[in-house]
């Protein structure tokens, strides 16, 4: 009982660890650091076809070809920079996770903090407004109030 | 009475000149057809063979010359069957150069396909690594590009080629591009 227990574990185990294997790409790297950049890479940059995921993600052909690509690459001794400027001019701000400094994502970027700093100003206004409508009494007035609060 | 109303107005317009803003940017719609980065330059650099002759290759010199549509097909793309009778008519009837970039395909199965289907195409490049397809930018088949007579790249058509799509875009980009 027990035995057979172990054996259909063992069966289970081995079976998702093949499914596992058939979705890794087994490139070869001169050394943990350039493994490391391209596992980075691949994690930042956005594969094409799909909504929304990476390269590393994606069973999509055009991502593994892109993961072929970046491990060529990095193993070519190109820099990070320059695989993601690669990228860049064939496919666009799209693959990029990160967006680029562009005039588009500055106005995006600064958009919230103006608007708040706007509606700042104008309820800064707002509120010296009312202290001075309230402070400015006519002098008659002035004196009736004095006239009242001392009763 | 003027001063509440510029009070409460002015910022509710503001507010709804953002909600408008928001609502456009943000409406549903066919938002993935990605912008091609290849638009007005040059075919990119290759050096492929050819589907059918296997001891010859081609470079980017041998799309010039004409204006030339350069299709990125594969035996694995329904949508490539789908916009095969439309592109043998184009060849056929508006007399149009077409090339064939054979993507990450086998060579037997494609020329299997094209026995079946028929082959109006003037040649076809073999990129069966999807090299050449990155270059392009390519993200999925099939893909259409025009390429003019000075083998600058002018349009990208994501998906199947239809005959309001040549109606609409091809054949007008065609027309304007071989009278000049």
């Amino acid at each position: 009982m027990h035995i057979r227990h172990l054996f259909l574990a063992g069966l289970v185990s081995l079976s998702s660890m093949i499914a596992a294997a058939g979705t890794i790409d087994a490139y070869q790297f001169a050394d943990k650091n350039i493994e490391g950049r391209y596992h980075a890479l691949v994690a930042e940059l956005r594969c094409p076809q799909c909504l929304n995921t990476n390269l590393a993600g994606s069973d999509a052909m055009i991502a593994q070809d892109l993961r072929r690509e970046v491990a060529e690459q990095v193993n070519a001794g190109r820099s990070d920079a320059e695989i993601l400027e690669f990228m860049y001019q064939r496919y666009g701000d799209f693959i990029l996770y990160r967006p680029r400094l562009t005039a588009g994502t500055v106005v995006l970027w600064t958009a919230p903090g103006l608007l708040l700093l706007m509606g700042g100003i104008w309820v800064f206004r707002v509120a010296r407004g009312h202290k001075r409508e309230h402070a400015s009494l006519s002098a008659e007035d002035q004196a009736r109030l004095a006239d009242l609060l001392e009763r | 009475m003027n001063r509440i109303m510029s009070k409460l107005f002015v910022p509710l317009a503001i507010f709804l000149v953002i909600v408008a803003v928001l609502g456009y940017s943000f409406r549903l719609g066919d938002h993935h057809d990605l912008p091609s980065m290849m638009i007005d330059r040059p075919f990119p650099v290759f050096t492929a063979t050819l589907l059918k002759e296997p001891d010859r290759t081609a470079s980017p010199v041998d799309l010039q010359g004409e204006v030339t549509l350069v299709n990125v097909w594969a035996t694995w793309c329904p949508s490539c069957l789908v916009e095969h009778p439309e592109l043998v008519r184009i060849v056929r009837e508006e007399g149009v150069r077409l090339v064939g970039v054979n993507y990450n395909d086998d060579r037997t199965r494609a020329l299997a396909w094209l026995d079946r289907h028929s082959d109006p195409y003037a040649f076809h490049i073999v990129d069966d690594e999807g090299k050449l397809a990155i270059e392009l930018g390519v993200y999925g088949a099939p893909e259409t590009y025009v390429v003019d007579a000075a083998g600058t790249i002018r349009y990208r058509h994501v998906g199947a080629v239809n005959r309001k799509v040549w109606d609409d875009i091809l054949g007008p980009m065609v027309q304007s591009l071989s009278g000049s």
